[in-house]
Parts: structure tokens; C-alpha cells; sequence
């Protein structure tokens, strides 16, 4: 067989930063994840309901980077650090540091920027998959979400009645 | 080295080709089913909210995968991008043993006698492709009702009025209402509108040896953990193999169909699960791949005498590409009225689908399946921030209280919304890709438009004290109810398959899948697609059976 040339979608990325060792990520570094909590925190607040940090919506986000997203790390990388630059260029310190509120003026200001809105958006619709999708991709931890929204666990109605969980393959039950 | 020759190829196990496979096998013939995905069985289907077919941000449930089938798509300004096939605007439908049909929503419609003369009903519309069909609803009709019986519908059009004529009800009874059903069945009672029982593959009491619908939450999307959703996959594949005359070749990626210098096929070449190249001879092909994929197919099968792909004689294939405009509305009630019952679709209205004045035709109506809690995060109204503590409050108290209404609009097709073979861009097996390109008609925006206002009035009436629509972009339409691209018609100057499903030049090479289709009816296709695969089969074997096909 004669194999051509394949055209693989999206940008590869690499992996250029850092880490120490004993780093709880498997892609951020400690510092860009410190940003990320703080942005997801914006994004899903902790109310009388838990919000996107207690969720692990950072272990989500990291998860995939190293899965499913690995095509969007160079995005990540370049966005975090540009919010982290404006947080410096307009409030002086970076975005994790900032006050609550400062952070909340800084992305309302964000979200007008053409530039790194589209970053913005990105990382919003992945933090709402972390945290309301299904906990097994490392984010809604405790189904926090699912308990918010009132939906019943287990998910699927009769799911004891019709168990196919394998455990010759090392599959765990669902309860 | 070629392979054993048999009398017949079906590419692709979908909805069409699996019906196929099983007609042709059960009359005698050998048969060899290609299909380039797997066969998933329910210890695949973990009902993975971010993997699906419904819901792909983390990849398709059930292919392609995103490595190795990318397309290429061209914007309305031009723009080209080469995408990977979960990705929004890919177009896909599923890549598997069933195609669509492991993983849909089910809903088992049939077209409306005028769906199949929309050209005679609504004149010329400019800028369309708008015609007849060769064939009209009587001559599907007895094929209709052969998928109802064999692949299991239940439900109950009776209380419909505008439902065409039929010899026989439906093999199965409605599911028991949920609560949303009895929210929306007064409020169109009040309305002056009709509503009823949607027609669903899906089993509401064993039939055909498989359970009942268990209910569940995660239905469209995902494949049925307790095999109460009947496709292709679950029926006529497991008939056609136990017939011994058919061989199903999963993982098999047909890469062209060989043709003669007398001008017919020979069989096809693909690349086996090793990605090594076969040739599989046979006495006729039948192309089941989808629409975008059959027009793909058949613009790369290029030999001396077919210069620019098979059937393409007039430069048809590919053309007319069109889907379903799904709009409509949402609305907030009062109380909490999610009770967890799935599938969660259950009642719709055909008021709408023709005789809307000014209009060249409408869509059925019906309540929308389950949604997810990530689903659910987009459909906020204007208004509501996209994140922070104001979207939050507005899933913590919506979710439980949001009835969706929409539906399918039957499109105008446009002869430039296309398929066509990429010139640059190949797949993991040098094949090249799908290249899709061009916009909905402005009247198709026009009906679907004035759909979303009919859902939103149902809704109020329904006492949703919050409303707000869903409309639809101008953007290119295919996706899971993609069809059109090798349109059926008399004239081979302006179509690419008979009556028959039998491409024009080629006496022994068919199409038989959604490609098919001259427009895509208001309602979802794959009851349509089903009847045209066992209508088309019966002719197909009946020549066989009376000499042979010249
Ligand atoms: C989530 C979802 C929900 C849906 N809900 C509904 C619904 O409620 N009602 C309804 O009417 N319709 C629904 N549909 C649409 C319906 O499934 C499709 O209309 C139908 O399956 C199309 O049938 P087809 O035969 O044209 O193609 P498919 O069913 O797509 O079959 C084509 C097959 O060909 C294979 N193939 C393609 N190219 C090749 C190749 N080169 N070599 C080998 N094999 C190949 C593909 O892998 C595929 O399995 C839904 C689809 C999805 C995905
Ligand atoms: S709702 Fe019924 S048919 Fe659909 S997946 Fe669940 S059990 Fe199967």
C-alpha cells in the first residue's frame, strides 16, 4: 500500500514549559494553574452550591490537555499568559492575585477584546463541560453539579437491573 | 490478489445498506456488506455525555475518529478549513454497524404525499433545485409499512389528520406520556392544532425478541443499553448473516469502485482493518454510504471512460446537499416538571408542515429528548450572561423547569451547496476528502423562522411564563439528516439514479441511501431512507431474478 501524505486536523502542540517532578499536573505549571482556578472560579462561582474549583474543573482541564484537547496546549499556554499580562498591564499584579472583583472587571474588559476573547470562550465552554458534564473525564467531582440541577443518580433508571459492567476487564461498577 | 467474487458489494451497514444487504441475501445472492466502522456492542456505550453522537466535545461515540477522516469545509466568505470529524461543522452522522441508526433518536416518520411534489404544490422557487420526485408516497407506501413491521415502530398517528393514507397501524403502542407530553397535549388541544404519539424505533413492549424501553436519560446520541432501539444493527444485519449469503467486513474503508471499458462496475478495492489494499469483485455495487460519503465515493472512482467520477456525467453528484433547519423555542414554566422519563420526545403536530401561507412548506413539531446538563448550558436566552453567578442561578432554577419545542424544515436545496472531492486534502489512506461548501436558501430561513414562532405560541400556551427562540444561520446544512447529493429523477441530465436507485450510466452500480432523496421531507429522513432500501431492493432482485441487470 502506498501511504501519502496525511493532513492531521488542528496545531500540534508542545509541551515547552517546565515542570518540577512532583507537579500535580500533568500539563500546566503550578503557576498557570493557580491562573486557571482563579478563572474558573469567575466562571462557575462557589455559591451555596459548590462551583468549579471544589468541582475539579482544573483536573478536567488538565486531563484533557494530555487527552483529548493535546491539539489546543500551545492555545492554553499563549492565552493564560496574555490574561495574566493584561491583569498586570491594567490592575498591576496577576490574575490570581487580584481581588475578586478587580478579576471581574479585568474579564468584563476581556470579553471585549477580540484578541484574547476567543481564548476566553474556549476556556469557558470547557470549564462548563468539566463541571457539568460526566465526572469520569476528572471534573464534577461528587456529581456536584448533577446534585445542584436536582438530576437523580443512578443516571440511567434500571441501570441495577441492567448492570454491563465487565469486571473481567477491570471495569467498576457504577455505584 | 482479488478475493472470491460474489454477486453483489453494499458499502456502508447503515440504514440503507443494512436493509439492502438483507433483501439481496435472503433472495439468494451473495453478499459481501463493507462497512468502515466497528460493531459496538453495550459495553462501549457508557452513556459518556461528552462522547456521543449527539454531544462530540470530546469526540463521536461512534466515528469517525478524529485522526484519520478529516474534511475540508468553505464558509460562505470563502474560507477553507480542514476539520477533524467530531468537530462542529464536520457534517457527520456515524461511522459503524447501523450508521445513524445504533445511536438515534428514532423518530420513524413518514413524508406527506406532498413532500414528494413539492415542485407541483409550490411552483418554481428561485434559486432552488425545488422539484418532484420520480416517484410519489403510494408507490412507498407498502415499503413503509415493511420497516414498521420489521424494524419495530411504535406510536400512534390515528388522532393525526394530516398523515397519509395507510393500510395498517403501527406494530407497537405509544410509550406511556411523560410529563411534558401532558403539559403540550391540552395547550394544542386549545390551540386548534393535533397533536399526537410520535412514531419511534423503539420498542415500548418486547418485540422482535428484544426488551421494552427501560426509559432512560440518555437516549439520542447513545446506543441502547438494553437493545429496545431498533436499527439496522439489531434487526436486518443479524437476518442478513443468518442467511449465510452475506458476509459482513467491519473496518473496511472502500477506497474506489472499479469500472470496466464497457462501462460497468466490476466490484470495489478497500483498505482491509490492516490497511491493506483488497479488491473485492462482484457482479453489482450498491453505494450505502451516506450522502456526503457516497458522493465522495463516487467522484473518486475515475477511470478512462468516467473521467469525472461515476454518475457524473452532468456534474449532479455531490450536488444539492441539504439536511434538516431545526428551530423553535424554549420556555420556562412555572414549576419544576422534569421527571427523568426518556426518551423525553414524545408528542408532536403536523399542522405546520404545509398550507402555510406564503410559505413552500413548513416542519412537524415535536418536544425536544432529554437535555443534559451540559447540553442545557447553551440554550440560554438573550440576557443571560454566558458564565459567572448569573448563568449559574439560571441552570440551578431553569433546568428542572424548560420545555424545548422544535423542528426540521424542510429545505430548499441549493445546486451549489455541494460535495465535492478535495484536491489537495487526503485521509489517513491517501483518499481524498470531503470537501463541503455552500449556504442554506433564504427562504429555507424564511419557514424555519416563522417554525420557531409556532413553537414558541405552543409553548405559551402551555403556560411557559419565560419564552425565547432557537433560529437558524445561513450556514451550510447537512449533518445527521444529511441527503440530496445523488438525487433520484427521469431525466439523467438532471439527476444521477432512476426511479430505481440505479445510476443512470451504469446498469449494474446503486445508490441506495439518503442521497437518493429530490427534497428531505419536514420530518427526520431515516423511515424514508428505509422504505427506498427495501422498495429499491425489490426491484433490484426482481431483475436479477429475471436475467439480470442491462
Ligand atoms: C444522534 C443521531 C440522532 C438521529 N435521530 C434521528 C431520528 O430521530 N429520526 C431519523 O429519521 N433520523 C435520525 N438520525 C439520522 C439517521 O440516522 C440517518 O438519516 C440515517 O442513518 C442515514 O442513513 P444512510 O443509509 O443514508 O447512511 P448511514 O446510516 O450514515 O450509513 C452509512 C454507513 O456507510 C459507512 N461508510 C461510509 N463511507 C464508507 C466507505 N468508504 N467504506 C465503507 N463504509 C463506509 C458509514 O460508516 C456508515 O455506517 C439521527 C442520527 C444521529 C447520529
Ligand atoms: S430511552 Fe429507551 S430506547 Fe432510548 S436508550 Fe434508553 S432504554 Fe434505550
Amino acid at each position: 500500500m502506498q501511504r501519502r501524505t496525511f493532513l492531521a486536523a488542528g496545531i500540534a502542540g508542545a509541551n515547552v514549559a517546565c515542570r518540577s517532578r512532583t507537579s500535580r499536573w500533568r500539563f500546566f505549571t503550578d503557576e498557570e494553574a493557580r491562573t486557571v482556578e482563579a478563572l474558573c472560579a469567575q466562571i462557575i462561582p462557589e455559591d451555596q452550591d459548590a462551583g468549579a474549583v471544589t468541582a475539579g474543573v482544573v483536573s478536567f482541564l488538565d486531563r484533557q490537555l494530555s487527552g483529548f484537547y493535546k491539539p489546543l496546549r500551545e492555545t492554553y499556554r499563549r492565552g493564560i499568559a496574555e490574561i495574566d499580562s493584561k491583569a498586570i498591564e491594567f490592575e498591576g499584579r496577576q490574575f490570581a492575585e487580584l481581588p475578586l472583583r478587580s478579576q471581574l472587571n479585568l474579564l468584563q474588559r476581556i470579553e471585549k477584546d477580540p484578541d484574547i476573547r476567543p481564548f476566553f470562550n474556549l476556556l469557558t465552554d470547557h470549564a462548563m463541560q468539566g463541571f457539568y458534564g460526566d465526572p469520569r473525564h476528572g471534573g464534577n467531582r461528587d456529581r456536584v453539579s448533577w446534585k445542584m440541577l436536582g438530576v437523580p443518580y443512578p443516571p440511567v433508571r434500571g441501570r441495577l437491573r441492567y448492570d454491563f459492567t465487565d469486571p473481567a476487564k477491570g471495569e467498576k461498577p457504577w455505584l | 490478489m482479488a478475493l472470491t467474487a460474489v454477486n453483489a458489494v453494499v458499502i456502508g451497514a447503515g440504514a440503507g445498506g443494512g436493509i439492502v444487504a438483507k433483501q439481496l441475501a435472503e433472495a439468494g445472492l451473495s453478499v459481501v456488506l463493507l462497512e468502515r466502522g466497528k460493531w459496538y456492542s453495550p459495553f462501549d456505550c457508557r452513556k459518556d455525555d461528552l462522547r456521543n453522537q449527539r454531544t462530540s466535545v470530546l469526540g463521536n461515540g461512534f466515528g469517525p475518529d478524529d485522526e484519520r477522516n478529516p474534511r475540508v469545509t468553505v464558509d460562505l466568505v470563502g474560507r477553507e478549513r480542514i476539520l477533524g470529524a467530531s468537530r462542529p461543522g464536520y457534517q457527520n452522522n456515524a461511522a459503524c454497524v447501523g450508521g445513524g441508526t445504533l445511536s438515534y433518536g428514532a423518530m420513524a416518520w413518514r413524508y406527506m404525499e406532498k413532500d414528494f411534489r413539492m415542485r407541483s404544490t409550490y411552483g418554481h422557487v428561485p434559486g432552488s433545485t425545488l422539484a418532484d420526485w420520480p416517484i410519489s408516497y403510494q408507490d412507498l407506501e407498502p415499503y413503509y409499512e415493511k420497516a414498521e413491521w420489521e424494524i419495530g415502530v411504535s406510536g400512534d398517528v390515528s388522532p393525526d389528520p394530516f398523515h397519509a393514507p395507510r393500510r395498517k397501524p403501527l406494530p407497537m403502542p405509544p410509550l406511556p406520556p411523560n410529563r411534558e407530553y401532558e403539559i403540550l397535549h391540552p395547550a394544542a388541544k386549545r390551540l386548534g392544532l393535533h397533536p399526537f404519539d410520535i412514531p419511534m424505533l423503539r420498542n415500548s413492549i418486547p418485540y422482535n425478541g428484544r426488551p421494552a424501553c427501560m426509559r432512560c436519560r440518555w437516549c439520542v446520541g447513545f446506543a441502547c443499553e438494553v437493545d429496545a432501539k431498533c436499527g439496522t444493527h439489531n434487526t436486518v444485519i443479524p437476518k442478513a448473516l443468518a442467511t449465510k449469503n452475506c458476509e459482513l467486513r467491519t473496518e473496511c474503508v472502500v477506497q474506489e469502485i472499479r469500472t470496466n471499458d464497457h462501462g460497468r462496475a466490476t466490484g470495489v478495492a478497500y483498505f482491509d482493518p490492516d490497511n491493506h489494499l483488497q479488491q473485492q469483485d462482484a457482479d453489482l455495487v450498491v453505494v450505502s454510504c451516506g450522502a456526503i460519503e457516497s458522493a465522495r465515493l463516487l467522484l473518486n472512482s475515475k477511470s478512462r471512460l468516467f473521467p469525472t467520477g461515476l454518475g457524473n456525467r452532468h456534474d449532479w453528484v455531490g450536488r444539492n446537499l441539504q439536511g434538516h433547519t431545526y428551530t423553535g423555542a424554549f420556555g420556562l414554566m412555572p414549576e419544576p416538571i422534569f421527571d427523568d422519563l426518556g426518551p423525553g420526545a414524545g408528542i408532536a403536530i403536523c399542522d405546520y408542515n404545509h398550507g402555510n401561507p406564503g410559505l413552500a412548506g413548513g416542519a412537524m413539531l415535536a418536544n425536544e429528548f432529554i437535555r443534559l446538563p451540559y447540553q442545557f448550558v447553551s440554550m440560554v436566552p438573550a440576557g443571560v450572561p454566558r458564565w459567572g453567578k448569573a448563568h449559574k442561578d439560571f441552570m440551578r432554577t431553569a433546568y428542572q423547569r424548560s420545555i424545548a419545542i422544535q423542528g426540521p424544515t424542510q429545505e430548499m436545496p441549493v445546486f451549489d451547496s455541494r460535495v465535492q472531492a478535495d484536491p489537495v486534502v487526503k485521509d489517513f489512506w491517501g483518499i481524498p476528502v470531503a470537501r463541503l461548501s455552500g449556504g442554506r436558501h433564504p427562504h429555507t430561513i424564511e419557514i424555519s423562522t416563522a417554525m420557531a414562532a409556532k413553537a414558541e405560541a405552543w409553548l405559551r400556551e402551555a403556560g411557559a411564563i419565560q419564552t425565547w427562540q432557537r433560529l437558524s444561520g445561513p450556514g451550510l446544512s447537512a449533518g445527521q439528516h444529511q441527503a440530496g447529493t445523488c438525487r433520484m429523477g427521469d431525466d439523467p441530465a438532471t439527476s444521477v439514479v432512476n426511479r430505481h436507485c440505479q445510476v443512470h450510466e451504469i446498469p449494474n452500480l446503486f445508490v441506495i441511501d439518503a442521497s437518493v432523496h429530490v427534497s428531505n421531507g419536514g420530518f427526520n429522513p431515516v423511515l424514508t431512507i428505509m422504505a427506498i432500501a427495501y422498495y429499491a431492493s425489490d426491484h433490484l432482485v426482481r431483475r436479477w431474478k429475471g436475467g439480470g441487470l442491462a
